[in-house]
């Protein structure tokens, strides 16, 4: 306690030394955090000699060569004639949308029944729930893909998108945190003037809670913009093909697939995920933060 | 008599709002489950119906060694970057604590690269680590060039391909940085003064104070860490069918097995008897994580 008060002057110092280290360090972080991103978006709008060079310079030379370039090669990219990015992103967004839809509307119905209902076995179902969020996809995958090629699915988008109707626990798990924050006299109001459980959970729970139903959708919709997995699998024909089985197509297809022209997909297959980041920034980060925690 | 058909009812209300659930889990997860166990015991090439032949893939695990040098990647890729992984988003987490300016863009900057799709990813760091013009061995040079130390060629080199599939995986560790940092967000400051007070410094103060009060978060990531890690596949798979004159096998992992067997072999028996061990696998490390954690993990009254 004596070396506390003992000299204002050193303590200033040591605070300021302190937060130069610390601005440092996150700077440099944050560079290699970034830096794959701008190397990647860089070398998109180089030539493929450019890009092929051992000495760095983040731009073509001339600098302003960088337009002409992105031009060339994105229109490159977007009309190759064996890989069609066009299709695959039309799929995707086929997809994206129908299962964005349904892990929503499926989620809040099945969390509604866990959160403002009272029924015997709610919650050893819960924790049981909760427990399947363990069990590793690849156990299932083999027999899902047999069930749904006996159905006659596989040929189709529908093992993609049809499952997402079912919720899905950590979603459940989310919005049930939600909603229990919600007053509980809403709902006994509602029930008074002749509510059935359908109209409190329409006309009350949903619209207070649309920043947790967006943060919901717009996960999954990331999730859907980047799973590998579910594609590789249930898509057998290159015609239904998603971005992300497409930009793989794109990399191993015959010939060697110039480095500016690989970076040009990547950016366009990556783009609209950060796009969608920075408009939502604030919900998503906070979602990630409250669920974690009380996880 | 009529309280319990009130009840009757309310039982049937609450089972059918969560029936979607309950039908998803039937259909997509018990029931495939279930064939999969099954199938365990079979031998099933697919286009013929499978044949029981009890043990038989389960023995056959035992000498396959090709699985076993996959399960033997997978585990040294879960005991090197679950460490590495929670040291790291911790020490960054604890930066963005310090209460800087700016702390929304360097959050940012360290969660985005966790959107970015793992094919995205993997093409990105198939240049990024390219031996001639990748921008790694380009930073290598300028940094140690003039004694004369070169950058591997990473991703053709089978030694280097365990760090590379590393470096990748640590490049998405933001999510967790987001979780750590709300968590240390939480910690009382009181705590922390009387820690002062008491002549604590602040490296002390976090081993002793700011460590045990965030543990159960800490437990929390580090069980989905291992069960995510037990299931690495889609950068190994895009990097290894892209670096076609590396040893293959540098890059197999435990999924990858699972998926040979599975779509690329037609033995679905077999791929569902390691789909099986992956399973008991994943149960077995989570209740030992709990049952270890009960003395270290300190849960607040």
């Amino acid at each position: 306690m004596a070396r506390e008060g003992s000299s204002t002057v050193v303590g200033v110092r040591r605070g300021l030394v302190s937060r130069v280290l610390v601005y440092g360090t996150l700077i440099v972080i944050a560079i290699t955090f970034l830096m794959p991103l701008v190397w990647m978006f860089a070398t998109s709008l180089k030539t493929a000699g450019e890009a092929s060079r051992s000495t760095f310079s983040l731009l073509p030379t001339p600098p302003s060569a960088a337009v002409t370039n992105a031009v060339k090669n994105y229109s490159d990219v977007w009309n190759d004639p064996t890989v069609r990015f066009p299709l695959y992103l039309r799929n995707t967004l086929i997809i994206a949308s129908l299962s964005v839809i349904g892990m929503t509307l499926s989620s809040a119905i099945v969390a509604f029944g866990f959160a403002r209902l009272e029924w015997r076995g709610k919650k050893a179902l819960f924790a049981f729930v909760l427990a399947t969020m363990m069990i590793p996809f690849p156990v299932v995958m083999g027999p899902m893909f047999l069930l749904f090629s006996e159905i006659g699915w596989i040929g189709s988008l529908k093992p993609l998108w049809v499952p997402a109707f079912f919720a899905n626990a950590f979603n459940v798990f989310m919005l049930r945190q939600f909603f229990m924050g919600i007053p509980k006299e809403l709902d006994e109001a509602a029930r008074i003037d002749g509510c059935s459980s359908w109209g409190i959970f329409w006309r009350i729970i949903v619209p207070l809670s649309k920043p947790a139903l967006a943060v919901v959708a717009l996960f999954h919709f990331v999730f859907v913009w980047n799973d590998f997995l579910g594609p590789l699998i249930f898509l057998n024909h290159q015609d239904q093909f998603t971005l992300a089985l497409g930009l793989q197509l794109y990399q191993s297809k015959a010939g060697q697939t110039p480095w500016n022209l690989l970076m040009s997909a990547s950016t366009l297959v990556i783009a609209p995920v950060l796009v969608v980041f920075l408009l939502a920034q604030g919900a998503l980060v906070k979602s990630v933060a409250t669920t974690g925690i009380k996880g | 008599m009529s309280h319990s058909r009130a009840q009757l009812k309310k039982d049937l209300l609450g089972w059918l709002w969560v029936s979607p659930w309950v039908i998803g889990f039937l259909a997509f997860l018990a029931i495939p489950m279930g064939m999969s166990l099954y199938y365990s015991f079979t031998d099933y090439p697919l286009l013929e119906s499978p044949v029981w032949i009890g043990m038989g893939n389960w023995k056959r695990m035992l000498s396959d060694e090709v699985f076993h040098a996959a399960i033997l990647r997978t585990a040294w890729y879960a005991i090197l970057f679950i460490p590495i992984a929670t040291a790291m988003a911790l020490v960054i987490a604890a930066l963005l604590n310090e209460k800087v300016k700016a702390g929304g863009f360097f959050q940012a900057a360290v969660f985005i690269p966790t959107l970015v799709p793992m094919a995205g990813s993997a093409m990105i760091w198939l240049w990024m680590l390219n031996g001639e013009y990748g921008l790694i061995n380009q930073a290598i040079h300028a940094a140690f060039g003039w004694a004369g130390i070169e950058g591997p060629n990473w991703l053709q080199n089978a030694n280097w391909a365990m760090p590379s599939i590393l470096m990748i995986s640590l490049w998405s560790i933001g999510q967790m940085v987001v979780v750590y940092l709300a968590a240390l967000k939480e910690v009382p400051d009181e705590l922390l003064e009387a820690g002062a007070l008491d002549g604590m410094g602040p490296v002390r103060r976090f081993f002793n104070i700011t460590l045990p009060m965030i543990s159960p978060v800490i437990l929390f990531n580090i069980i989905t860490l291992m069960i995510g890690s037990l299931q690495v596949f889609a950068i190994p798979y895009v990097l290894s069918a892209a670096t076609p004159g590396n040893d293959p096998r540098a890059m197999y992992f435990f999924t990858s097995s699972m998926y040979d067997n599975a779509f690329r072999y037609n033995q679905m028996g077999y791929a569902s008897a390691q789909a099986w061990l992956q399973l008991l696998i994943t149960l077995g490390l989570t209740a030992i994580m709990f049952a270890a954690s009960k003395k270290l993990v300190h849960y607040r009254a």
